[in-house]
Formats: structure tokens, C-alpha cells, sequence
């Protein structure tokens, strides 16, 4: 560009002319060139049709192919996090149930799991996994009111992947001789498997595929607040005949999953949940024949680089933490930028969070939907809360909240060092923290500054510098120029105190096999 | 009232012929030019010229608006047509429009979007709003809609202005037509009711 043209530019005189086209007007002052996300042309409410979803009113356990009720007798209130209305009543399986579903379990192993060949197997997931793509719609809605998350993300990512995972493990059903080569795979037995409230049925998928393409049979206990879609599941596993006992859902809360862990007749613990849980489960397995896999927290470092594409960026890094409310383990929770573009991306930050919806996760339209709990959103406040007290500034929009349920506004955190407790703990909420870096190596010592090792995410467009990144980050799952991205195919778990083993692909396979 | 000039829509003539009409059309009352952009000096990499061109065009144009065409379609990737988008604006475009509408692909959400990105990163830099059009390939209402969306969430309430914002559309006026007639009466008339193609 020559130089006689920019000041020709800047001498252009703006004539206004009376009544006709409006011309450019005259440029604002850097102090108020503000964008203005208001209300006008405000969305209409979209609400997806809830009217024919049948709740309840009380779900028992189901053990041996049957939904028995539990010997305790006693029952826990499901809620709506968005609304805080009851749905549903949920059976408390007390040590006397777990028993009874293991050695239900126990015999379907033995009478007819373990004998099944691996193509019947196969059949029976194949099956599953077309009942869940034809229920999808129905499954995802319950999800969205069971635990908060916009039916958005039920619909369009939870669903689909839940169906992919026991398409992709029905395959390997028949192939397992051809999976590790050399080697003779055998079933482990029973599992006991203990799953988290951030993504009920995905979670289930993950734990129960691979476990009966494998040859296992197993007891489930998803979370307490997130009980209701696994089910719903239940009657599609009796839909498709399952056999008797091969999967077995026990419902409760802590009490119910120590059961589990310490029953002696179990031969797998897989676990998904808190770190601090999982160092819990380590101990009460150890010197048992017991074996383990654990997936827990994280506090992944996305590092954006000056030569990032930082429009694509800014989009990664805001789906990286506000997706599912930030209760996701591998939630992009420290972000790293180059100091070079620090403003720019914090304006861009400021600008998208404005965009944002928060509200009823029903609508459509909505981005980011209810804090799972009130136990949630308390920790999340504490959380915000020590960052202020620490010295760290916190950006957030100004939002008229619903008046009941568990709200939370996509928010973040600039000022913040590595010795703050936002930059150090997981706050599994839409919070994120921001803090600067100056060279790759900085980065990178940074971003490995941590207990935990799940996940990790890079952005740059010079590949060289990706892959030489990549490989020095301390984290199971790496994305480069993109963000939380899963697939049946890839398998996905962390480093240090994240946990070990690793669900999907063939990896997955592991954990439920021994190999001779 | 628009006129295109510049050789529309090959822009393959030469400059100071391009001149001539786009100070002919200012002449004769038109208070906006959509221009083209000279392509093949863009893909050869004679940046430099093509913001020169575009620059002598604004001041052919006097009083009147410049609107700058990219045809986004043959500039194919994200990359050119930030980089045209930048170069449009800062040579005097007061919109910068995707297409002719005489090739394939025309305006699309992904190329829309990249061009308003380039608009919120200039207002912020200059203090000055820039208008853009998308032109060809939207045809119902519903895909409207979803421009409008994108650009509320993009460069927020103040751009949603004819004056910043304009579809160029032709079939799109009858799906629109057609919408509104059903909110009053309740049917759908067929697409040839409004006018015939």
C-alpha cells in the first residue's frame, strides 16, 4: 500500500447529503468504538416439545432383566436443575441390593455371557445402539431436564456419540483375537462401574460398550442427580432382550458406590468422577484382585499463539470452556495467551461472551444451560469468590438470571498467576482463567505446571510449531486448532493425576480384558 | 439508486476505461457503485494494485457510495478474503459485497462471516462501520434469518441497518412474500403466485 494513497484516505471528506443515502458516518473516538449486543430484534422463545416425555413418577432398580424396587426402600427426589421442580422419585439401593446385582451379574456371566460367541454379542450391542438412535430425540430431552445441559448439546453431540460408541464396540465384539496380535484376550468377569452427572448416557456408553463387547457383565451406578436417562436406558436393554443380568443399573449415591467398590465378587472398578474420589477408590482396591481404571479431573491448558487464526481461536477457546457448562473434565479451564495479542483476544473474549445465552436449556437458542446442583453452583461461587479475594479481575456479563434453578454467567478471569487457587483447582464451571505467555517454552512449562494431565489444546496455523508443542505437553488428549472433539475411534484419557487407562478405540478395549 | 461499473462483472478491462464508467454512472445520478475487484491481480499476488485500483475508483465515484465486490467464489479460501476484505476497506469501500451473482459458489454463512470479522477488527481499529452484503444463493427466508442472526451476534445491534446490512437477493423477496402472506391467512401459495422467475 503506498503511502500517497493512506493519506489521500484520511483527507477524504464525509459530505452528508440531506434525506438520501446516510453516508459513512464520521469515525468514532477509539474510547466508545463499542459493539452493542441488546435486545434488538430479540429472539422468540424456541422451546423443544417436552409434552410427550413420560417421567416417572418413581424408578426402581433393575437387576436381572427386571426393575425390582430397592430392599432399603427408601427413595431420593430427582430435580430439574432449571427449575427446581421435582421430576421423579429414584430408588436408594442400599449394600443388600448391590449384592443381589452382582450376583446377578455373576450368573449371567457364567450361564451366558461368557458363553456367547462374539458375533451374538456384537448382535445384541448392534441392537442396543439402533434402539438408542431411534429414541434419540426422547433420550436427549430427558437428559437436557434431568442435569441442566441445552438440548443443543443433548441432541446434537451427547445422543449421536452414546449410538456411536456401541456401533463402534459392536464391531470389535467378534475381532477381539484380532485386536492385540500375539496375544489371547479374556473377559475380566463382573465390572463394577461408578459414572459422573456430566454427561449421563455418554458416560454410561463409554463404560458399557466396550465392557460387554469384551464379554463382561456389569453394575452401574450413574450419579445421583443424573439418574433418570440411565433408566430409560434400562427399558432399552430390555427392549432388546439383553439377556437377563448381563447389565445391571443399581441407582444411589456415595453410600451405594462404596458398595460396590468393596464388594469382594467383583473382578473391574472403572470410575469416572473427582480426583479426590478416585484417590478414595485407589485405596479401597488396593491388595484386592481388583482392577482399576480411573478418568478424573482436569485443568487443561488451550495456549493460543500470535500467529493462531484468532477469530477460529476465540470461537475453540470459548466452546473449550462454556460447552456443557464447563462441567467438562477436559474443559479448556487455563488459557495461555501471547502477550502480543493479549488485547485483542480479551476484547474478542468480552465481545462473545456478550453474545452468549444463558437460560432455560430447553430453548433451542440457549448456550448455556443450568448448573448441574445447588452443591455445584456453590462450589463455583466459592471458587469465583477466591479469585477475587486472590487479586484476579473478573470479566462477566450482566444477565437477567431466571429466578429459580442454578444459573451461572460465562465469566472469566484476567490478572491471574500460577499460584491462585482459579489457576490451580478445578472449578467445573463456566469460568475460565486467563493468564499470558511470551515464548514457547514459557508456555509449555506453564501449561505442564499442574498435578493433573487430561487434556491440552494448541493454537497456531505454523504446523511445525505444532507438533513440536504437542509432544512436550503432558496431557492425554491434545487438540491442535480445535477443541473437545471425541470420537468412539480415539481413545481418550490422562496423564498424572488425571487418572489412567483410556475409553475408546482400541485402547478401550484394555481395561475390560486380560491378555494371555 | 446502485449501478455496477468497473467492467462488471469480469472487471477485465482497462483502469482508466473503468474510470470512465464509474464517473459516467456518478455522473448520471447514481448515488452507489458496485465495483469488482480485479481477481487475477489478487491471486497473483499484486496486492499493491488492487488496492490502488480500488482507491482510484472512490475517488472516481465523488459523492457517491463505493461498494467493493470481492467474488468471494473465486477467491476460494478464508485467507483471500479476509485479506480483500482488508484491503476494500482500507481503500475506500463503504460495503463490501461477496459476489456478482453470475458464478458458483456466491455468498455463503462461513465467507459472510469472515468478512464481518474483518468489519469488527477495522471498527475497532478506525472508528469507522463499514456495511456488507451478501449476494447470491439466498433464496428462502429461513436462510435469511440465519444471516441476520450471525451478524447480530458478530458485530451486534447497530449493524442490523439497511444501511450497514443488505441482502442481494432476487428469489428471496418471494419466499419472504410468502411467508408473510401465510402469517395473515394460514396457507402457502406456490413459489410462481408472487412473480415468475
Amino acid at each position: 500500500m503506498t503511502a500517497r494513497k493512506k493519506s489521500q484516505r484520511s483527507e477524504l471528506v464525509i459530505v452528508e447529503r440531506d434525506g438520501a443515502i446516510n453516508h459513512r458516518p464520521a469515525a468514532i473516538p477509539p474510547n466508545q468504538r463499542k459493539l452493542t449486543f441488546g435486545d434488538r430484534w430479540s429472539y422468540a422463545p424456541a422451546p423443544e416439545a417436552s409434552d410427550y416425555i413420560k417421567i416417572g413418577p418413581r424408578y426402581q432398580l433393575f437387576i436381572g432383566g427386571k426393575f425390582v424396587a430397592p430392599r432399603s426402600g427408601k427413595y431420593f427426589d430427582s430435580i430439574n436443575p432449571a427449575t427446581e421442580e421435582k421430576l421423579a422419585e429414584i430408588a436408594d439401593a442400599n449394600a443388600h441390593d448391590v449384592d443381589l446385582a452382582v450376583s446377578s451379574a455373576r450368573r449371567a456371566y457364567n450361564g451366558t455371557w461368557k458363553k456367547m460367541s462374539g458375533r451374538e454379542r456384537g448382535k445384541y450391542l448392534y441392537r442396543i445402539a439402533r434402539l438408542i438412535q431411534e429414541k434419540s430425540r426422547e433420550l436427549a430431552v430427558l437428559e437436557t431436564m434431568d442435569g441442566g445441559k441445552t438440548i443443543k448439546e443433548s441432541r446434537d453431540i451427547d445422543l449421536p456419540l452414546v449410538a456411536a460408541h456401541f456401533f463402534y464396540y459392536a464391531g470389535w465384539a467378534d475381532k477381539l483375537e484380532y485386536a492385540f496380535p500375539g496375544r489371547t484376550p479374556h473377559s475380566l468377569g463382573v465390572a463394577g462401574q461408578i459414572i459422573p452427572w456430566n454427561f449421563p448416557l455418554l458416560m454410561a456408553a463409554w463404560k458399557l460398550a466396550p465392557a460387554l463387547a469384551c464379554g463382561n457383565t456389569c453394575v452401574l451406578k450413574p450419579a445421583e442427580t443424573t439418574s433418570i436417562t440411565a433408566m430409560h436406558l434400562a427399558e432399552i436393554f430390555q427392549h432388546a432382550e439383553l439377556p437377563d443380568g448381563v447389565v445391571n443399573i443399581i441407582t444411589g449415591a456415595g453410600a451405594t458406590g462404596k458398595a460396590i467398590v468393596d464388594h469382594p465378587n467383583i473382578d473391574k472398578i472403572a470410575f469416572t468422577g473427582s480426583t479426590s474420589v478416585g484417590k478414595l477408590l485407589t485405596q479401597a482396591v488396593a491388595g484386592t484382585k481388583k482392577k482399576l481404571t480411573l478418568e478424573l479431573g482436569g485443568k487443561a491448558a488451550n495456549i493460543i499463539f500470535e500467529d493462531a487464526p484468532i477469530d477460529q481461536a476465540v470461537e475453540g477457546i470459548i466452546s473449550g470452556i462454556y460447552f456443557n457448562q464447563g462441567h467438562v473434565c477436559c474443559a479448556g479451564s487455563r488459557l495461555f495467551v501471547q502477550e502480543g495479542i493479549f488485547a485483542t483476544v480479551i476484547r474478542k473474549l468480552r465481545d462473545r461472551i456478550a453474545t452468549l445465552r444463558v437460560g432455560n436449556p430447553l430453548d433451542k437458542n440457549t448456550d448455556i444451560g443450568a448448573i448441574n446442583s445447588r452443591m455445584q453452583l456453590d462450589k463455583i461461587c466459592e471458587l469465583v469468590d477466591s479469585g477475587l479475594k486472590q487479586g484476579a479481575k473478573l470479566v462477566q456479563p450482566r444477565l437477567r438470571l431466571p429466578a429459580k434453578g442454578y444459573w451461572y454467567p460465562p465469566s472469566f478471569f484476567t490478572g491471574v498467576t500460577a499460584s491462585h487457587r482459579i489457576a490451580q483447582e478445578e472449578i467445573f464451571g463456566p469460568v475460565l482463567s486467563v493468564m499470558t505467555f511470551r515464548t514457547p517454552e514459557e508456555a509449555i512449562e506453564r501449561a505442564n505446571n499442574t498435578p493433573y494431565g487430561l487434556s491440552a489444546g494448541v493454537w497456531t496455523d505454523k504446523g511445525s510449531k505444532i507438533f513440536k508443542i504437542v509432544n512436550k505437553l503432558r496431557a492425554g488428549v491434545v487438540w491442535a486448532n480445535t477443541y473437545n472433539k471425541f470420537d468412539p475411534t480415539s481413545p481418550f484419557g490422562g496423564y498424572k493425576e488425571s487418572g489412567f487407562g483410556r475409553e475408546g478405540g482400541v485402547h478401550g478395549l484394555l481395561p475390560y480384558l486380560t491378555l494371555n | 439508486m446502485a449501478s455496477v461499473a468497473t467492467a462488471f462483472p469480469t472487471g477485465l478491462m482497462p483502469l482508466r476505461l473503468k474510470l470512465q464508467e464509474v464517473r459516467t454512472a456518478a455522473g448520471d445520478g447514481a448515488d452507489e457503485i458496485d465495483m469488482v475487484i480485479n481477481r487475477g491481480v489478487f491471486l497473483a499476488g499484486d496486492h499493491d494494485r488492487v488496492f490502488d485500483e480500488i482507491a482510484a475508483t472512490k475517488e472516481a465515484c465523488g459523492t457517491a457510495h463505493l461498494k467493493v465486490i470481492l467474488e468471494t467464489g473465486e477467491l476460494q479460501t478464508y485467507d483471500n478474503v479476509r485479506l480483500a476484505s482488508e484491503i476494500a476497506m482500507r481503500a475506500g469501500a463503504d460495503f463490501i459485497k461477496t459476489s456478482t451473482g453470475k458464478i458458483s459458489p456466491a455468498a455463503t454463512m462461513p465467507v459472510t462471516l469472515v468478512m464481518f470479522e474483518a468489519i469488527r477488527d477495522f471498527f475497532y481499529e478506525t472508528g469507522i462501520r463499514i456495511g456488507m452484503k451478501p449476494a447470491g444463493g439466498i433464496r428462502t427466508a429461513k436462510q435469511a434469518l440465519a444471516y441476520l442472526v450471525m451478524l447480530k451476534e458478530t458485530l451486534g445491534d447497530d449493524w442490523l441497518t439497511p444501511d450497514l446490512f443488505r441482502f442481494g437477493a432476487s428469489t428471496l423477496l418471494n419466499d419472504v412474500l410468502m411467508q408473510i402472506v401465510k402469517t395473515v391467512d394460514g396457507n402457502y401459495q406456490g413459489p410462481d403466485y408472487f412473480s415468475l422467475p
